[in-house]
């Protein structure tokens, strides 16, 4: 595995497969994600990008090949330890709770360890959902559902987060504040592993994007690489 | 293809020649949870709807044949009809309440409203409450053949079952049935490709309710008696047992299981509590460990010998 | 039609129905817990059930543990031998359909209920009420034990729904009642909550065991008996609401007992025939909030 200059390979993903009940739908994904980088898979629909996060979270149960996160083999490990090994994840559809209002959908998710921001602290960077701290959850708009969402992981103190579709169903603007808050959090050192359609929005945050192509990786580009071809980039995904 | 029907006719052949050897109510008990526990296969096994309360369309059969043998004198194969029809618009008034649900709400809803029925007819007096439903008359079958004894009413039972499960096997091999295994695959699929499950379900859970009953009235005209155990929650559990341990959604498993269970309750009977008991391990190892029941596991097992 | 109730007759069995309604209310609250967070309609709750009331039994018999000393110990001991089912036996079936769950806790209630009666015969034995004496109104006698378990009852309940709905606790609850996966990804436990919370149920179904000992005797089908209305209850509550399981509860053990007294023949068949009702009119129950039953 060759590794940047500038920065650490913090997940290593090796040979990775993955089914869902009887279908396989990881076939040997590989690539690594480095220190303090913010990385999206993109591909067409299906091609597996879900499906990585969800098996390096765990969450999809039947996996094979290698996780190793700082050094560390994940690939047997269950969902609650994987998170208390400072990972977090942030799924596609969103997942707040409808039984439990804002504030407590933000304050649901426990410090795991040091720098876990506070539910006060919280409020006061998203105004919007200070504003509405008693409102049911699933009241809220789509765009500060999905800052809720986001929001809500930073409790846990992980500093690698695994984002599905952030910008998914939102409306330009605030697809723009969604940006700006995954290059924040990249200024304050967070690794992001980003699932994307979306490439202009891809492009805008990440600093490389590996292509997903029926369960595994098929190319990996920087960020210039992407500027100076994105035709290559526009066959993988079809547009 | 020819192995299947070779063995299905040694089967048939050994059937003919069994009340030679074997006790012939016993074996008639058998056919009778035979049909039983195909219907309730093709509820399970074929539509994924567990009917937890499949025993109100085989003991309530049970009384309709008796009564309307007794007290109208029909011949045992009118009556067992009469039973059967009975129990299919029983289940057409059950499903009008239940095939909105699927899963553990239909489980709980079948399971109370099988409760209900229970003591309704505990209640009423056509029963004959906790005393049952006593010397039910066995005329000649069709008018013309004497069924006195057990050993030729065994060649009429023996016969219905053989219909029985041939219309079972026609239904779940047909455009229906595998409308049905849709259903219970993947029920949302199903309603978008422009089916309405709930009247597939309906349908499914009137035919189930129906065979179980023509099962209920036989075992009425065997025993000449009809009585409240039938109706009860025990035999409702016994049925699944029996499915489960045959082999769900096989068409032999549940018939396995159904003569495993009955020899294991005729030689358990004097032991009290154990037969029970002994259900209850059944069930739960074959819940843990052999999910496929037997003749799935055995299928299986061909199935991998093959492909070697 | 109420100049031929006497009062005595129409208190007398308001009483009995508050009582069991307080007895439907606790088992089926246990029973919604459980299925909000497994999926799984716990069959084996009536044996559990049975179970506090044999512990309660056996503790006065052999160890000489008194009714007080049994009202804690019994829950924790079926309690932990609930968790102990969930370990070895629910847990291995959790990815696979929940109806194989829900027949292997029948499969273990025929287990249990069959080795009880083996053991201890199927007659009911005895068990003295703690508390004697009671209060004596104009129309009726109204025994302190009686009110003792409506009161116990009525507290919690109210204290289980206060739990759930207004503590840390309760909220990671509800939440791996929508999303357990998501809520494991926060770092939490879920597998242990799961475990916990089954044994809680069942210790709360062994707890109504222990308050019913002195009132119905203790016998090996007294729980598959009373369960048999409270999976009504649970349907008409809505499945896995713990509030409607609640308010169903008593609202049944108040009906059943009215029509004991204006409609005996019917008061059998109540239950069901509300439920029917109920599901024609409402098919997810009166107090159903979740769409996943």
């Amino acid at each position: 595995m060759k590794t940047d200059p500038t920065g650490k390979p913090g997940l290593v993903i090796e040979d990775l497969h993955g089914w869902y009940a009887e279908s396989k739908v990881l076939h040997g994904m590989q690539f690594d994600v480095r220190e303090g980088e913010v990385l999206t898979l993109i591909g067409r629909n299906g091609a597996g990008k879900t499906s990585t996060l969800r098996a390096i979270m765990g969450i999809m149960r039947k996996r094979s090949g290698s996780i190793r996160f700082q050094g560390e083999e994940l690939i047997r490990k269950r969902i609650y330890e994987i998170a208390r090994k400072g990972l977090a994840y942030c799924p596609e559809e969103r997942a707040i709770f409808a039984s439990l209002n804002v504030k407590e959908n933000l304050a649901l998710p426990p410090v795991l360890r040091p720098g876990g921001v506070s539910t006060e602290e919280l409020l006061s960077t998203f105004p919007n959902l200070q504003r509405r701290a008693s409102s049911p959850g699933t009241k809220l708009s789509g765009g500060e559902q999905q800052m809720l969402a986001i929001a809500r992981i930073l409790r846990t103190g992980s500093r690698y987060l695994l984002l599905d579709e952030p910008s998914e169903g939102l409306a330009p603007v605030v697809v723009k504040e969604i940006g700006e808050l995954i290059l924040k959090l990249k200024a304050q050192g967070f690794t992001i592993i980003l699932v994307e359609q979306n490439l202009r929005f891809a492009r805008s945050v990440a600093d490389r994007h590996v292509v997903v192509e029926h369960g595994h990786v098929v190319d990996i580009l920087t960020a210039d690489e992407i500027r100076q071809d994105l035709a290559r980039v526009k066959t993988y995904l079809g547009v | 293809m020819s192995k299947n029907l070779l063995i299905a006719l040694a089967v048939l052949a050994a059937a003919l020649v069994a009340p030679f050897f074997v006790y012939p109510v016993t074996l008639m008990t058998i056919l009778c949870f035979i049909v039983f526990a195909c219907s309730f296969n093709l509820l399970l096994g074929y539509t994924g709807l567990l009917c937890f309360g499949h025993a109100m369309f085989f003991g309530s059969a049970g009384y309709i044949t008796g009564w309307v043998v007794k007290n109208w004198g029909l011949t045992p194969e009118l009556g067992i009809l009469t039973g059967a029809l009975f129990s299919a618009g029983l289940g057409f008034l059950v499903g009008l309440v239940a095939v909105k649900k699927s899963g553990i709400s239909f489980a709980m809803i079948t399971f109370a409203i099988a409760q209900f029925v229970y003591f309704i007819l505990l209640q009423s007096s056509f029963t004959g409450g906790e005393d049952g439903m006593q010397n039910i008359p066995r005329k000649d079958v069709l008018g013309l053949i004497d069924v006195t004894s057990g050993f030729s009413y065994y060649y009429v039972v023996l016969a219905i079952t053989v219909a029985a499960v041939a219309f079972f096997y026609r239904v779940v091999h047909s455009p229906f049935g595998d409308i049905l295994k849709a259903i219970r695959d993947n029920d949302a699929r199903v309603e978008s490709l422009g089916f309405k499950p709930e009247r597939f379900k309906l349908l499914a859970l009137v035919l189930s309710a129906g065979l179980a009953g023509l099962a209920g009235g036989m075992k009425a005209t065997v025993f000449q008696f009809a009585t409240l155990t039938d109706v009860s929650f025990p035999i409702s559990s016994e049925v699944i047992i029996m499915t489960l341990l045959g082999g769900l959604g096989t068409l032999t498993g549940p018939m396995v299981g159904a003569a495993f269970i009955i020899w294991l309750n005729e030689h358990l009977a004097t032991l009290g509590e154990w037969a029970l008991i002994s259900q209850g391990v059944i069930l739960l190892l074959v819940i843990m460990f052999l999910r496929r029941g037997i003749v799935g596991e055995l299928n299986a097992w061909i199935r991998a010998r093959r492909a070697k | 039609m109420f100049d031929f109730v006497s009062p005595q007759l129409l208190a007398g069995q308001l009483l009995i129905g508050l009582i069991n309604g307080s007895f439907y209310a606790m088992l089926s609250m246990g029973l919604a817990i459980i299925f909000g967070l497994m999926n799984v309609v716990n069959f084996a709750h009536g044996a559990q059930y049975m179970l506090g009331a044999f512990v309660a039994w056996l503790g006065l018999n052999y160890l000489g543990i008194p009714y007080w000393g049994s009202l804690i110990i019994a829950p924790i001991v079926v309690g932990a031998f609930g968790m102990l089912l969930e370990r070895v036996i629910l847990r291995p079936l959790q990815h696979l359909d929940h109806l194989y769950a829900l027949l292997a806790t029948y499969a273990l209630a025929l287990i249990i209920e069959g080795l009880i009666r083996q053991r201890y015969g199927s007659t009911g034995l005895p068990y003295d009420s703690p508390i004697t004496g009671g209060l004596r109104l104009d129309f009726m006698f109204l025994p302190w034990y009686r009110l003792w378990v409506v009161g116990f009852s009525v507290v919690t309940c109210i204290g289980a729904w206060l739990l759930i709905e207004h503590t840390k606790l309760g909220a990671y609850l509800r939440a791996a009642n929508e999303r357990p996966d998501i809520v494991e990804s926060f770092g939490i436990n879920v597998p242990r909550m799961i475990t916990l919370t089954y044994g809680f149920g069942v210790g709360l179904a062994a707890l109504s065991g222990v308050l019913a000992a002195p009132i119905y005797q203790v016998s090996p089908s007294m729980g598959s008996g009373l369960m048999i209305t409270v999976f009504a209850v649970v349907v008409i509550g809505g499945i896995g609401s713990i509030m409607g399981a609640v308010v169903t509860g008593y609202i049944l053990g108040l009906a059943e007992a009215l029509t004991k007294v204006f409609y005996p023949e019917g008061a059998s068949t109540v239950v069901f025939v509300v439920m029917i009702a109920v599901l024609l009119m409402k098919p997810n129950g009166l107090f159903s909030s979740s769409e996943k039953a």
